[in-house]
């Protein structure tokens, strides 16, 4: 028995080795997900960030369509290359709502001006509550929320084109 | 060097950050429970840092939230239940206990166990 | 052509290195004496070569050679000469080559200073130690080679970055790199003494010194460590469960453990197997941390000079030495004699317990750091950090605290519990008046600081007891070691408790001439002006501060400053040291209205944390020094029965 007990710290050690080979190997994805995906949209209400478009809130969501909702921010560059991407989703028809971040109406309008603006509505989330209330951890962040108002996907960082795919296709079977 | 003082003067201002990520409350004893419960709530950005302890804007934001939450009247256990429902267990540095975490409670008692058993053969049996 | 010269020290050491090996192994092997003459010169040849590398990576850091690609990466002309020399090691590869130098001059020195050690433990000793440095040798040569050139070379270099840019960078990575690789000699004696079967009292007093000094280091290069992090970071935390942190703290658990244990084996021999295995574990511990640090898999907030390609040869290493001193350990410990067992109420059956406790913290440790990385093995996102620590760390360590306090006031061998209680009535009382005078005012601090602060209070008696009536003139310095050690845990352990349970905190918005009060200090702010450094820029506020109404004023500067290269800005906290405490002062940002953020702290007896950690350094110091002397001592006594 002792005999073999005098082996346990070997073991242990491979046992660790094995986890800390894993972890080097296979890093684990450190990108932080939303817990809300699959579960229904919050309840929030944000004025709106133009005088031009009207604010978001729970209530435009559900009712039998699915919509978009985008994080993001002018300051933010991953947000520079992302905008081609959402101006395709809208020329395809998919319904986009801009939830923009420690941001200013000016900024916010040079952005569009400059990168194009797929938004039907733009909410002004001054300090991230409604970022916070959905799981998102930084912009840009993009949210497939479905016609009952349940959140179906979460697409973190800009979109790519492959995501752009998947989203139209989950959109029109949604309809 | 002047023109990187006056780029720090334009820097973002507090004036876009939210309303209470470094301002405290006005009940001691509320922000004491806020700022005890930030130091165990981990930063979604800087991923090694407490809020407490970034310079992060989503930590200051999230910093706002839960002063403003415990202003409310919510419990730190409540703010921080809610918190795990946005972002899962990752956000507490205090591992709620559930299937994927109990081996890691038990292990300080396990260790304890096998320690004890260890030393007792250090020592002379009573005879 | 310094870099050359360097590249070729190195290669020269490592050849050295290999012989060293195959002498040493052919006299322990063999049993051929005149190889075991030629041990010594070897690994100290080996030793000072390393040293060479290592002067001639400083020196290319200090010519500013942009055509070496480690400084040009690394390094910028215009940066002050302090930090071009600490740049060196401030990077992945100039740090292994400091690890290789340190595992080199532990080997050197153990060649030269070890006189006691039986002969053939001594080369296998010597032996293992080469084969340590082998690996290192490997890696920096093939997979880290700090002298790779750069072609064209670059007119300036990148800079070093700017949380590095300080004197604690100087110290700070020496200082512990010293006490990780010391431990190696530990464990060179371990995996001696398993190829000899020799492990007993006089392989324990060999070691002892060996331990200490690696220990001594461990303890100053943390507690260096932890307040570089307190005033840089600049958010008034001086520990965070960081997995770099935890990263050193295991270590010096193991040695800690080990520093006792190699006494009872010493004194009593007992504890053979526990003992060789905790020198195993000690220098496993360093390497795991170094190999954590280094391949940066956990996320940390100390986390610099990270590589994890080259995680996979340090990896690698790892198995190899580990996993080959346990399976000689699990071959070769059956054979070895059992030590002496003993009764539960003795010095070394507190030391006994003592050696538990620090063992299940260790243990707690190393599980809650690497919880995270195994639940992503299977899908699950957690953090483990400091409320899992409190928690399960925290009574264990308080539980410890009792038993060092109990420790010393045992006699060797047998005691009774009545002759203990007796001893203890004074420390017991100390804590009671602790428990009365604290209870009004630090009712709600929390039962852990609360019990820290008692505890604490008992610990710093009973830890001078061992001197009651005792000739001081001639208490040996190993005693009077122990007691400043023990003091120093009861030292720390109030700062600790006090900084948690007291510390006031004011974060405000101060326009000129507003004041805001924190703990018993007005603060005003002044102004604010620019500040120009040799290679930043910073805006400076000035803060008049009174401690009341009628005190007198003086200045602090907190600054937030600008790096160019690497662009980068970082808040420099301004501190003012009282003999009570602490005043934390931070800038943060302007509101544009005119205000700036400060974040102003009173932290009464925050100091303590590192004056009690020096203390145990020094402690460990003296002990050393008693040592050496008994040592030495001895030496010559053989010397007087050989010639009579």
């Amino acid at each position: 028995m002792r005999r073999v007990l005098l082996w346990l710290p070997l073991a242990l050690f491979a046992a660790l080795f094995g986890l800390v080979a894993l972890g080097l190997f296979k890093p684990a994805d450190r990108t932080v997900r939303s817990a809300m995906v699959d579960k229904p949209l919050p309840e929030f209400a944000l004025p709106a960030m133009l005088p031009t478009k009207p604010g978001v809130a729970r209530t435009s969501f559900g009712g039998g369509k699915p919509r978009l909702i985008n994080v993001f921010a002018s300051w933010c560059v991953p947000c520079i290359a992302e905008a081609p991407e959402l101006m395709k989703l809208k020329a395809a028809g998919v319904p986009i709502d801009g939830v923009a971040i420690n941001d200013t109406p000016e900024a916010i309008q040079k952005f569009l001006d400059r990168n194009g603006d797929p938004y039907e509505r733009i909410g002004n989330d001054k300090a991230s509550q409604v970022q916070i209330a959905l799981g998102s951890s930084g912009v840009p962040e993009t949210f497939l929320i479905d016609g009952r108002g349940r959140i179906v996907r979460q697409y973190v960082s800009n979109l790519q084109s492959d995501q752009v795919d998947d989203i139209l296709k989950t959109w029109r079977g949604m309809r | 060097m002047t023109i990187v003082f006056a780029l720090l003067i334009a820097a973002p201002a507090l004036a876009q950050k939210a309303p209470l990520a470094d301002t405290q409350l006005s009940d001691p004893a509320q922000e004491a429970q806020a700022k005890a419960l930030m130091e165990t709530i981990r930063c979604v950005e800087c991923q090694g840092q407490a809020i407490a302890d970034s310079n992060a804007d989503i930590a200051g934001n999230m910093r706002s939230l839960i002063r403003e939450r415990i202003k409310a009247g919510e419990s730190p256990e409540q703010v921080r239940a809610w918190l795990i429902q946005r972002y899962g267990d990752y956000i507490s540095y205090d591992p709620p206990l559930g299937g994927a975490t109990w081996p890691l409670w038990a292990a300080p008692f396990v260790l304890l166990v096998i320690g004890i058993a260890i030393a007792r053969s250090s020592f002379r049996r009573k005879r | 052509m310094i870099a050359e010269g360097g590249l070729a020290a190195l290669w020269l050491a490592a050849v050295m290195a290999v012989l060293q090996l195959v002498v040493a192994s052919s006299a322990v092997i063999g049993g051929r004496a005149e190889m075991a003459r030629a041990v010594r010169p070897v690994a100290i040849a080996q030793g000072l070569l390393t040293a060479l590398a290592m002067l001639c990576l400083i020196l290319v850091f200090v010519q500013s050679d942009m055509s070496v690609l480690l400084v040009a990466e690394n390094s910028h002309s215009l940066k002050p000469m302090m930090y071009k020399i600490a740049g060196a090691w401030g990077n992945h590869e100039g740090s292994m080559l400091l690890w290789v130098t340190i595992l080199g001059l532990a080997g050197g020195a153990v060649a030269i200073f070890e006189r006691r050690l039986d002969s053939r433990t001594l080369n296998a000793t010597i032996g293992a130690q080469a084969l340590i440095a082998m690996g290192f040798y490997a890696f920096l040569l093939f997979a880290s080679n700090p002298f790779a050139r750069l072609f064209p070379s670059p007119p300036d270099g990148n800079g070093l970055n700017p949380l590095l840019q300080d004197p604690g960078l100087a110290f700070h990575p020496p200082t512990l790199y010293v006490g990780y690789v010391g431990i190696s000699v530990a464990f060179s004696f371990a995996v001696g003494a398993l190829v000899t079967r020799d492990v007993g009292p006089a392989f324990a007093r060999a070691m002892r010194p060996w331990v200490l000094g690696a220990w001594i280091f461990l303890t100053i290069g943390i507690t260096a460590g932890s307040y570089w992090a307190y005033y840089e970071l600049g958010w008034g935390g001086w520990w965070f469960w960081d997995p770099v942190e935890n990263a050193s703290l295991m270590p010096w658990l193991a040695a800690t453990a080990l520093l006792h244990s190699v006494s009872v084996l010493a004194t009593r021999d007992g504890l053979r197997a526990w003992t060789i295995m905790l020198a195993v574990v000690a220098f496993s511990m360093s390497m795991i941390g170094t190999f954590l640090v280094r391949s940066g898999i956990l996320t940390s907030v100390h986390a610099f000079a990270v590589d994890p390609k080259r995680g996979a040869f340090l990896l690698a290493l790892l198995a190899i030495y580990i996993g080959g001193a346990l399976a000689l350990f699990a071959a070769r410990i059956g054979t070895v004699r059992q030590g002496n067992t003993f009764a539960l109420v003795s010095r070394e059956g507190a030391l006994v317990v003592n050696n538990l406790l620090l063992s299940v913290i260790l243990g707690i440790v190393l599980i809650g750091t690497l919880y995270p990385l195994a639940a992503a093995g299977w899908g699950v996102q957690l953090s483990v950090g400091k409320p899992f620590f409190d928690k399960t760390v925290g009574p264990v360590a308080l539980a410890l605290v009792v038993f060092i306090a109990i420790g010393p006031l045992l006699r060797w061998r047998r005691d009774e519990i009545q002759a203990l209680l007796k001893r203890m009535t004074w420390p017991v009382a100390a804590s009671c008046a602790a428990l009365i005078v604290l209870v009004p005012f630090a009712w709600g601090v929390g039962f852990l600081p609360l019990a820290a602060l008692v505890l604490a209070a008992g610990l710093a008696v009973a830890s001078v007891a061992p001197l009651w009536g005792r000739n001081l003139r001639r208490t040996p310095l190993f005693t009077w070691g122990m007691v400043v050690a023990h003091l120093g845990v009861a030292v720390s352990l109030t700062g600790m408790a006090s900084d948690s349970a007291f510390t006031k905190e004011t974060l405000a918005v101060l326009r000129q001439g507003e004041t805001r009060a924190v703990g018993p200090y007005l603060v005003t702010m002044t102004g604010i002006r620019p500040v120009v450094g040799p290679n930043w820029s910073a805006i400076a506020a000035d803060l008049s501060i009174r401690r009341g109404e009628g005190g007198a004023p003086f200045i602090l500067s907190p600054e937030s400053r600008f790096f160019a290269s690497p662009t980068t800005t970082t808040s420099e906290s301004a501190i003012a040291t009282r003999l009570d405490g602490q005043l934390y002062t931070v800038l943060g940002q302007p509101d544009g209205k005119g205000g700036w953020q400060v974040r102003l702290w009173w932290k009464p007896f925050v100091t303590l944390i590192w004056l009690g950690g020096g203390l145990i350094g020094l402690g460990g110091a003296l002990s050393f020094l008693g040592r050496i002397r008994r040592r030495k001592r001895a030496v010559y006594d053989e010397y007087e029965e050989a010639v009579a």
